[in-house]
């Protein structure tokens, strides 16, 4: 067979190929787009330590979440939808010209704020949320979920053990400064409010943990001051 | 073309050498106990039925229609970028899966994660492709497919049972031990849901298998 033959051929099966695998991501976009509304809906769920299961989640999600609002560095309410910011792109501008959204939850009479945050892991993106109670300092409950870690070692931090940690610990000391949970390796020590057990094998998933939850949170804090 | 006038007449669909392909992977060809191809998928998604059962089923999906699509264009093929080519269609199959996934069934296909995307390194698929498919009409390539997907499968669900029951006591995420027994302080085998224990579980297979059909044993 000559080369020509065998270039044509190659073409041609690229373009038959392109075009059948762009028409079926064309036509199922909206379905796996609706999917990971729902998802987003029941993580953000799950860190007021509601479960939802995937047929409830838009009505749960309406019932306990009772405003959403974007707020700037300065801790200024800005226009926008909360619910619709990317993370994503958000971190990547300078922090003054972020978008950050921030979710109000009213759970049996509690008021409860929830902060998605996003960093990254050993091998790609991680992120979550994390429900501070109305005192803007206590942690209610946290949920994280992350792209690609090691299974059963950093992707262990989607697991509920290791985000129980996290409830009733602290993100401001005694004297009201800023002071995040930290994920520490060898162990948190016994008591201390502000930091939670490492995952073995997963140091980097930790720090990455540690990192996501400084930097995530820093920017809030203008915001929470002014709440209080 | 003229071959085809000499035959004597058209192939029954199920003829005795048509069921072969599909029983011969479930038995002493199966690509997993005797050829030892795929273990990887094995050791990872077996931990409980239902995401077993989901790929499964989609590694047959791929792995049926590649073997046709590659069994009619078997005699346009250039030899010299058939490995390509074959490469190429199995990858679209798998894109083309793992976009159902995500749209129909989204949970399965979290929890699929990377093995979906992975289907394409399943050497299983191109073994059959190349070993099968490229010189076989498509109505015993299809068979072929199906049947070592089968075959396939059906080492992936033996081994999920296993592991889902003795490390979860649930069988597709219903409770099957009950909790009397819990209270009499058994305890799940939590060494079951990790990767090494899939390993152990197809050498048990694979023992099982070799004694009771003895031409599988090597003589050496």
């Amino acid at each position: 067979m000559s080369n020509r033959y065998i270039f044509i051929y190659a073409s041609v099966m690229v373009i038959i190929v392109a075009l059948v695998l762009s028409s079926a991501a064309m036509i199922l976009r909206p379905l796996q787009e609706r999917n990971m509304r729902i998802e987003k809906m029941q993580n953000i769920l799950a860190s007021i330590n509601v479960t939802a299961s995937r047929g409830e989640a838009e009505q749960k999600f309406s019932q306990y979440i009772v405003e959403t609002k974007v707020i700037n560095t300065r801790g200024e309410e800005i226009q926008g939808d909360a619910f619709e910011v990317d993370l994503q792109e958000e971190n990547r501008k300078a922090p003054e010209d972020r978008m950050l959204p921030l979710f109000v939850s009213e759970v049996d009479g509690n008021t409860y704020y929830i902060v998605p945050l996003r960093g990254t892991g050993l091998w790609g993106a991680i992120w979550g949320y994390l429900s501070l109670d109305s005192d803007l300092a206590t942690i209610v409950g946290a949920n994280f979920d992350h792209a690609s870690e090691t299974p059963g070692l950093g992707a262990e931090i989607s697991e509920s053990f290791f985000q129980d940690q996290f409830k009733n610990k602290r993100i401001f000391d005694e004297a009201g400064n800023f002071t995040p949970v930290r994920v520490v390796k060898g162990g948190a020590p016994a008591g201390d409010p502000h930091s939670v057990d490492a995952i073995s094998g997963g140091t980097i998933t930790s720090n990455g943990v540690s990192n996501m939850l400084r930097e995530g949170l820093e920017v809030y804090v203008p915001y929470f001051k002014n709440l209080k | 073309m003229s071959e085809n006038t000499n035959k004597p007449k058209k192939e029954e669909l199920f003829s005795a050498k048509n069921r072969k392909l599909l029983s011969n992977p479930m038995g002493k060809d199966n690509p997993i106990t005797v050829q030892v191809l795929g273990i990887c998928s094995v050791l990872a998604v077996t931990v409980q039925l239902r995401p077993s059962l989901v790929m499964a089923l989609s590694v047959a999906a791929v792995m049926g229609v590649s073997n046709v699509v590659i069994s009619l264009l078997r005699n346009t093929i250039p030899q010299r970028i058939r490995i390509i080519v074959q490469l190429t269609v199995i990858a679209s199959m798998v894109i083309l899966v793992d976009q159902v996934l995500k749209a129909f069934f989204y949970d399965i296909s979290r929890q699929l994660s990377v093995f979906v995307g992975l289907i394409i390194t399943n050497c299983i698929i191109m073994g059959r492709l190349e070993a099968f498919a490229l010189s076989n009409k498509p109505w015993p390539s299809f068979l072929d497919g199906v049947g070592n997907a089968a075959g396939y499968g059906a080492v992936l669900l033996t081994v999920a049972f296993f592991r889902e029951l003795l490390g979860s006591g649930t069988l597709f995420g219903y409770q099957i031990v009950p909790n009397f027994i819990y209270d009499m302080g058994y305890v799940n085998n939590g060494f079951m849901i990790l990767p090494p224990m899939a390993l152990i579980t197809v050498g048990i297979i694979i023992w099982v298998q070799r004694h009771r059909n003895p031409e599988l044993v090597d003589a050496s």
